[in-house]
């Protein structure tokens, strides 16, 4: 229909009274890294759990390659190939950092009891186990295979969850401020992988509050402020962009 | 491989401890051995049950299901005993498929509580339809398993001590099954739906199909547990699955803690044993939900993660840090095809 990758039809959230996302539209083109920034509270994290199926929109539509995927439920979002990361660092904090990124390949190799029981699953547990060591292996984690997630410190923990994603191989994937967390090191390093994940074909959207980041990474930005769209444009023209500063300085924030 | 062996060497002595041990006991405790050996599995289905982070107070209500399934197929319809025993556990399977649509619908505190009345619906059914289920006072003369001769033995299942072998094959049976199950990726996805159901379902987890799925398997086992009891005892009624069995399923379970496949296994046994030994020798049988109680406060209080933080304790003294560095890192021992099977 609209030739678009991702499309995010004029979305509306209402909590009660509250309006968190109104009437925002953006497209999200395959194989880029687009940023969606703005003030806390703007409704960045909601428009993610949207598009991700774990909230239904109060009206509007999320389309990829032209099929309708909002009003889904999560999961049946994730097989269409949109899988997402959390804000705040969510893993099975009490399995080993392996079975984490294992769950992460669950639909790529869908577990069967009767198979199980009778141990015919070899090639499958193979198949699933070196997928996730490669997950773990490009996010630096192969050390920790045996830890438990839960104790892991907090800049690993957030590259776990991205692991998790990755294992699940999406077309899509969301991240939630990926970089909260991190040390000036870890931040640089992590952006080198989400170019190396670009270009290994998955397209990313990615949420976050370090403009460094967001500057260096994204081929195009869309910013949010009180639900609305507030623009959209390259790097450049963000940066400079009168509107944006005005909310960001409004907001007791600065666009580097 | 001295591991391999002392390992085959440990269960080969558990078996031989399995087989003899009935004839070390009177008569009364080998009825008694048969009933802790149903038991057994009643409460490992239980605990599979909770895996997924469930806690129904139903379970011991749909092991009575396959009882009465069992019992009315085999008595009504003619159907060879064996053949009704397992019957009776699809027909728990199939109760269980039933009772998840609405039961799925709630999470937690809600699931406790729906549990409970669907259970006591059920409950409600059989003591409300004489035909078939006897009403109130059940359904008796429960057809027993047939003699049967196998060559090397020859079971009168009149005798507890044949009955014990027989359900000590279907119950060891079974927590193979169980065991297979949850240590392999579908036993993975059951902790992650109960630890994390949002990213299990980010990662494309059916959160719900899952919990459907451990509670039917859990309950298919709760139903053979059932149809065992019933040709055992031959008479069943609505109270032989009342919330005080219930009761001693939850005791069981908590007091051996459940984060182990042998926990609840442990709770059960240890518990089945004080009572027989301590209780009736006593004279304090009548007093038994009291002191199931007062056991289930004090572990609560004082062994928070039960029985098995115990053995896990001595364990972890007895195997140096080599050997618990090296455990940990094969942690994900369902996906090692050549996998150890031992708990
Ligand atoms: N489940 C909910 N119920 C009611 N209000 C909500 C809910 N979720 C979010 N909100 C409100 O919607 C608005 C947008 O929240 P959202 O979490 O989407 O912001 P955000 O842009 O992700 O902010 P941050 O940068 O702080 O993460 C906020 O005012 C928030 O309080
Ligand atoms: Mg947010």
């Amino acid at each position: 229909m609209s030739g678009h990758f991702l499309h995010i039809d004029k979305l509306v959230m209402r909590f009660g009274g509250l309006t968190a996302v109104d009437n925002l539209s953006f497209v999200v083109e395959q194989g880029a890294i687009h940023g969606l920034i703005g003030p806390n509270g703007a409704g960045k994290t909601t428009t993610f759990n949207m598009i991700s199926g774990f909230y239904r929109p109060t009206s509007g539509t999320v389309r990829l390659r032209d099929g309708v995927i909002s009003g889904l439920p999560m999961h049946e979002v994730a097989r269409r190939g949109v899988v997402r990361t959390f804000q705040h660092s969510t893993l099975f904090a009490e399995l080993s950092v392996l079975d984490n990124v294992l769950v992460g390949t669950h639909m790529n190799f869908r577990p069967g009891i009767a198979a199980a029981i009778f141990g015919l699953d070899a090639e499958d547990r193979r198949g699933a186990r070196a997928r996730a060591e490669e997950a773990l292996e490009f996010f630096g984690l192969l050390d920790f295979t045996g830890e438990l997630a839960g104790e892991l410190s907090h800049g690993h923990q957030r590259a776990l969850g991205m692991a998790v994603a990755m294992a699940a191989q999406p077309d899509v994937i969301l991240l939630d401020e990926p970089f909260t967390g991190m040390n000036p090191e870890e931040t640089k390093r992590m952006m080198e992988l989400m170019f190396k994940l670009r270009d290994s074909g998955i397209t990313i959207l990615l949420v976050e509050h370090d403009m460094h980041a967001i500057m260096g990474l994204c081929d195009r930005i869309t910013v949010m402020s009180f639900g609305k769209l507030l623009a959209e444009g390259g790097p450049q023209e963000i940066r400079t962009h009168p509107d944006v500063i005005e909310a960001y300085l409004g907001g007791g924030r600065h666009v580097a | 491989m001295p591991r391999a062996v002392s390992h085959i060497a440990g269960w080969l002595g558990l078996a031989v401890l399995l087989i003899a041990l009935p004839h070390a006991l009177s008569f009364s405790q080998q009825e008694v051995l048969v009933f802790l050996t149903i038991n057994v599995l009643l409460v490992a289905s239980y605990r599979l049950l909770t895996l997924t982070g469930e806690w129904s107070l139903g379970h011991v209500v749909i092991m009575g299901v396959g009882a009465y399934a069992s019992a009315l197929y085999s008595k009504q319809l003619g159907i060879y005993v064996p053949v009704s025993i397992i019957l009776g556990a699809l027909t728990a399977v199939l109760v269980a498929m039933v009772l998840s649509y609405p039961l799925f619908r709630m999470k937690g505190f809600y699931f406790l509580i729906g549990s409970f009345a669907a259970g006591e619906i059920i409950r409600l059914l059989w003591k409300r339809f004489r035909d078939p289920f006897g009403g109130p006072k059940g359904i008796k003369k429960i057809n027993p398993m047939p003699d049967l001769d196998i060559g090397v033995y020859s079971f009168d299942f009149f005798e507890p001590v044949s009955y014990y072998y027989f359900a000590l094959a279907v119950v060891t049976l079974s927590l193979w099954v169980m065991w297979r199950i949850e240590r392999s990726p579908v036993g993975l996805t059951f902790h992650a739906v109960h630890w994390q159901d949002k990213l299990a379902q980010s990662a494309g987890v059916d959160v719900r199909a899952y919990r459907t799925r451990a509670f039917m398997i859990a309950s298919g086992f709760a139903g053979l547990s059932g149809a065992l009891l019933a040709h055992y005892i031959g008479t069943i009624n609505p109270n032989s699955f009342d919330v005080e069995l219930m009761v001693f399923v939850l005791t069981w379970a908590i007091v051996g803690g459940t984060a182990t496949f042998y926990g609840p296994i442990l709770g059960c046994v240890v518990l089945s044993i004080l009572n027989e030994v301590v209780l009736r020798e006593l004279g304090f049988e009548q007093m038994r939900p009291f002191i199931y109680g007062l056991l289930l406060i004090c572990s609560v209080l004082f062994l928070p993660n039960g029985l098995e933080s115990v053995v896990q304790h001595i364990m972890r003294r007895r195997t140096n840090v080599q050997a618990a560095k090296a455990s940990r890192a094969g942690d994900s021992a369902r996906y090692n095809v050549e996998e150890r099977t031992e708990p």
